[in-house]
């Protein structure tokens, strides 16, 4: 942390200290919550990715299989790894949030944490059964 | 067990130093002292210049909170036993004006927390005569979390944002002021939506989540905002679309 000192106006001799640039290294909670913002640029990297894809797909069965050779090259596979590493921390973290967000009272009772967690869990799990069925179904 | 353990305590006077130092006492350990006690034995005993705050010592007036190991906490519930063999570094709360040694200003929080309107607010007093508010268990239950409050600061110190963006009202005015929206009694959530729904106001947070893990009474401020954050929205949404605004 910075030492220079920012005086206080009418105050000058209280001491106020400067927070430095990398307040996000002092403790884990802190750097656990920036790579969490992190996971934006990868949640977006995938969107640009699906775009792509949909472009490709508009361009006919040729550039469609140009875009899938590009997608199995080496460099493209291990940043997709880590793009998906971020967007799954970047769901569990969000998920394990929500009830601090969504308060839901049930006959003037609130609905416990772990409920409101739950929920959302299942609601992934279902979605993604259905997007596998969708895919799978025909192989 | 150690028969002493070092506090390395922040030291700061204006009047010979331009900016703070530390300081190391030993003080005898005992199973049963707190930080506090600690720094009482340093004023009586060792050093009766240093300087810091305190009132009640059982968590309930908020005053004796500074950082322990880096970590913002209530010294007079905070045991020496817990960080042995040390030694234990205390400082002052974090992105407060350090007015003298462990002394942190608190003028700025006093001013948010005005500017929030934390009394329950009525259109219309109803008169004597009908009687008192009343109030069922579940609705107090609804916000009785967030007026468990003491207004120890902890939260601010824990809270970055809060830190790089001074003009932000901070964690516990905003738990406080959802603490009277969510009152039955009162009335007065269109008034303090105008304050918290601004740029300084929920806004500002970005859900660091710091400062609901270091609350010493489990108000969870961090909650209080992104419960208000939703409210805020909806109330947004609401007066987008329909015709008659939200009224």
């Amino acid at each position: 942390m910075s030492t220079e000192p920012h005086y206080t106006l009418y105050h000058p001799r209280w001491y106020r200290r400067r927070v430095s640039v990398w307040w996000w290294l002092q403790n884990r909670s802190y750097t656990a919550f920036v790579l969490r913002e992190l996971t934006s640029v990868f949640v977006a990297f995938f969107a640009v990715v699906y775009l792509w894809q949909l472009r490709a797909l508009a361009q006919g069965p040729e550039a469609y299989a140009q875009f899938l050779a590009r997608l199995k090259t080496p460099r493209f596979l291990a940043l997709d790894t880590v793009a998906f590493l971020f967007v799954l921390f970047h769901a569990i973290t969000w998920f394990n949030l929500t009830p601090k967000a969504m308060v839901v009272r049930l006959r003037g009772k609130r609905v416990p944490d772990w409920v409101i967690v739950g929920l959302n869990y299942a609601a992934w799990l279902v979605l993604s059964g259905g997007v596998a069925f969708v895919l799978l179904r025909d192989r | 067990m150690p028969s002493t353990v070092a506090l390395t305590v922040t030291r700061y006077r204006p009047e010979e130093e331009s900016e703070p130092t530390f300081q190391t006492y030993e003080v005898p350990f005992r199973k049963d002292w707190v930080i506090l006690d600690a720094l009482n034995h340093v004023k009586d005993n060792l050093d009766g210049s240093l300087s810091f705050r305190w009132s009640c010592r059982m968590g309930v007036c908020g005053s004796c909170g500074m950082k322990v190991n880096g970590t913002p906490k209530l010294t007079c519930a905070t045991f020496l036993s817990d960080y042995l063999p040390g030694p234990i570094r205390v400082e002052p709360l974090d992105y407060f004006p350090v007015v003298r040694d462990l002394v942190v200003d608190l003028t700025d929080f006093m001013r948010n927390l005005k500017q929030v309107k934390p009394w329950i607010i009525r259109n219309e007093e109803k008169p004597l005569s009908e009687g008192e508010y009343l109030q069922t268990p579940d609705q107090v239950d609804t916000y009785k979390q967030f007026s468990m409050c003491i207004n120890c600061m902890l939260c601010y110190s824990a809270c970055p944002i809060y830190g790089l963006e001074p003009s932000f009202i901070g964690p516990a005015a905003i738990a406080l002021a959802q603490r009277y929206n969510m009152d039955s009694r009162d009335q007065g959530a269109a008034e303090r939506l105008k304050i918290l729904s601004e740029h300084d106001g929920i806004w500002q947070c970005t859900f660091v989540g710091e400062c609901t893990k270091v609350c010493p009474k489990h108000v969870d401020p961090a909650g209080a905002i992104q419960q208000y954050k939703l409210t805020a929205a909806t109330h947004w949404v609401k007066a987008l679309l329909l015709p008659g605004g939200t009224r």
